[in-house]
């Protein structure tokens, strides 16, 4: 990435979002990956006169992550959306859906994680035919 | 007063997507509003599990059928930029004019249902029959109306010849005069100033600390543009952003008027400029993107950024996209309480909502 | 009775009122529908209206494909309009789930919910291949009811 990234832990990172507010920068988003069986990727994306600067944070997918909508009113809609797709939980959003923004009971939990911590064959459905396709290791045959 | 809540959508006539919006009223007077989403959600991020890097181009072409030259143009840029291809000149140009024909025809589009909102048919009936104007020419020089899917990674698939862009600079011309017929209807017009001057007002401050994007921000007096960064063939076009200082409904009406305007000026510019040469660098026998970036461009509603990250595979491990109306709707919730009921078709649609952006 | 209902019918088909409803679509066929209303195509000289009420509709548009929350919507239109009613799935995604198939958040075409009478294929398909379905759902309107009606006579 051409932009510098700033490392942040759970515990400081109201902090320095606050401080980046100060800055006058804007919350333009959060992007969240999986990384592995019990860790999520968080990236969260600032802007400043078109110069972009990110902070990550690492987060672990058991521990509620401190949520910046207090912070930045933005956030709410992004929080809300990590909930829904990764089983996140976000501790003070200021509207919560509790994983329902976009997903309804049938709808798989946690969509965007590969690795669950429900076994594959007891989800059902178009969901477990998708994990199959993706757990295959060639998966070019489309 | 005793509170009430009436439920806007999903079916609306004023509203082609489906969004729910749950008002909280006292008598007329809306006092909150909370979005419900999910209607139009069908996860195409996650698509990118089982479609190759190449395939994905087609896959957020369809995040959003209104703004998919745009769409494919960040994509491909991200790639691009990881893969490390160098992309040819006239591929740039070209890039430009899709995109801002594209844009024309999005704020057309938005112009009509605009005026349609406030009930003004005829208006509405106007701006479309221009807009098939660029609908045609969008059919001529890539084979199809909407989803026209030139971009590739590494540029562009088609390259008009010189006859054909002499063709769509006289199409142009057609529709510029067409327009400044319709402006004084738009802009001066008595019903239209009075559906539209003071409502849904957002300050500067406001605006930027929501963090708004394209012509909500820029209706608020802030001048930003992701275009100002200069991708694709921007930075040698001497862009200058439209901006609006009142931050009402008008505002952003004016800021989508008259950036109609501009992009017919840039594509002129474009043309004007356009390079000879190669329209496709060959990527073949590069290896398939490792690392991450984020890209930003400008869409017609406003910025659009891709977080893409690669490890070497031919599948992507991450395509996340945010795309403008996501940042689009706080504002709006900002905007709605201390309207009337009747205002709130006006005011919703002055963010041009694209909802199959918001929920991918 | 029988000579009343005829002429209902026939009435019916030549002035079709129709909603449109967008399931998950990418807005590429909903901006084609819109565009049919518009000066160009102008499908009001067919003397089809647009109306944004259930119960008023004859012809139901849909575009897109079916996602978990906007089934039950769309089954309810359905079921408010009063019948006959004709059905036009627009686009590779009512007619399949298209490029969207295999999302996890995707049911599929229009069909899994509610009966199809009329497909239009395409992404988008073209203003005139719509004009084209509707044109051949209203033949649909009127035919049965002829039919039975003829049996009832004889
Ligand atoms: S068929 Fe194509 S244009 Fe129509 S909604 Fe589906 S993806 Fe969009």
């Amino acid at each position: 990435m051409r932009e510098e990234i700033m490392a942040v832990s759970a515990e400081a990172l109201v902090g320095e979002v606050a401080k980046l507010k100060v800055l006058g920068y804007r919350l333009v988003t959060l992007s969240c990956t999986e990384l592995d069986a019990s860790n999520l990727d968080i990236l969260y994306h600032f802007d400043k006169d078109l110069g972009l600067k990110h902070l990550r944070l690492t987060a672990p997918k058991a521990a509620a992550v401190p949520s910046i909508s207090p912070v930045y009113f933005a956030a709410l809609l992004v929080e809300n959306e990590i909930q829904d797709f990764f089983g996140l939980r976000f501790e003070g959003l200021v509207v919560d859906y509790r994983g329902t923004l976009y997903l309804e009971e049938e709808a798989l939990k946690t969509p965007y994680c590969r690795f669950s911590l429900r076994s594959a064959d007891q989800r059902e459905g178009p969901a477990a035919a998708l994990d199959a396709e993706t757990n295959h290791p060639n998966a070019e045959k489309f | 007063m005793r509170k009430t809540v009436i439920p806007f959508g999903p079916q609306h006539p004023v509203l082609p997507e489906p969004i729910h919006l749950k008002l909280t009223v006292e008598d007329e007077r809306i006092i909150e509003a909370i979005p419900n989403l999910g209607y139009v959600h069908r996860g195409l991020e996650r698509l990118a599990d089982i479609r190759d890097f190449h395939q994905m181009i087609q896959v957020v072409e369809r995040v959003c059928g209104i703004c998919s030259v745009i769409h494919a143009l960040c994509y491909c840029q991200g790639i691009e930029e990881i893969m490390g291809v160098e992309v040819p000149p006239r591929a740039r140009y070209l890039r430009v004019m899709w995109s801002e024909l594209h844009r024309i025809q999005s704020h057309l589009l938005w112009l009509g249902l605009f005026a349609d909102s406030f009930g003004f048919e005829s208006l509405f009936m106007q701006f479309w029959r221009v807009r098939e104007k660029i609908m045609d020419i969008s059919e001529a020089t890539t084979g199809n109306r909407v989803i026209v899917s030139v971009n590739v990674i590494g540029g562009v698939r088609r390259n008009p010849d010189p006859e054909q862009i002499r063709w769509v600079l006289a199409q142009i011309d057609w529709v510029e005069a067409e327009l400044q017929r319709l402006e004084d209807t738009m802009l001066e017009d008595y019903t239209v100033k009075k559906r539209t001057v003071g409502k849904g007002v957002l300050t500067r401050q406001q605006a930027y600390e929501l963090g708004a994007v394209g012509p909500v921000l820029r209706g608020s007096g802030v001048a930003q543009d992701a275009r100002q960064t200069g991708y694709a063939a921007y930075g040698e076009l001497h862009f200058e952003p439209v901006v609006e200082t009142d931050g009402d409904c008008y505002a952003r009406n004016k800021v989508r008027f008259r950036e109609t305007l501009a992009s017919i000026d840039l594509i002129r510019r474009a043309i004007h400029r356009l390079p000879d040469g190669e329209v496709r660098t060959k990527i073949k026998g590069i290896k398939p993107p490792q690392g991450e970036t984020v890209n930003r461009v400008e869409q017609p509603r406003g910025e659009l950024l891709y977080y893409l990250k690669g490890s070497g595979q031919k599948t992507l491990d991450r395509v996340r996209i945010r795309t403008p109306t996501f940042a689009n709707i706080p504002p709006l919730l900002v905007m709605l309480p201390g309207h009337f009921l009747s205002d709130v078709p006006v005011v919703t649609l002055s963010i041009d909502p694209c909802i199959s952006c918001t929920e991918r | 009775m029988q000579g009343i209902k005829r002429f209902i019918n026939q009435l019916r088909a030549k002035s079709p009122w129709l909603l449109h409803f967008d399931c998950g679509s990418c807005n590429g066929c909903d901006i084609e529908i819109l565009a049919c209303l518009t000066p160009v195509y102008d499908v009001e000289r067919f003397g089809i209206i647009h109306v944004g009420n259930p119960f008023h509709a004859d012809l139901l548009l849909t575009s897109g494909t079916v996602n978990h929350r906007n089934k039950k919507v769309l089954a309810n239109l359905y079921s408010q309009m009063p019948s006959p009613k004709i059905v036009v799935a627009i686009g590779a995604c009512g007619l399949s789930g298209g490029i969207f198939r295999e999302a996890y958040n995707v049911v599929g075409g229009i069909d899994k919910v509610i009966p199809v009478d009329v497909y239009v294929p395409g992404c988008p398909p073209k203003p005139e291949a719509i004009i084209d379905g509707v044109v051949l759902g209203l033949g649909k309107l009127q035919a049965p009811q002829e039919r039975n009606g003829e049996r009832k006579e004889a």
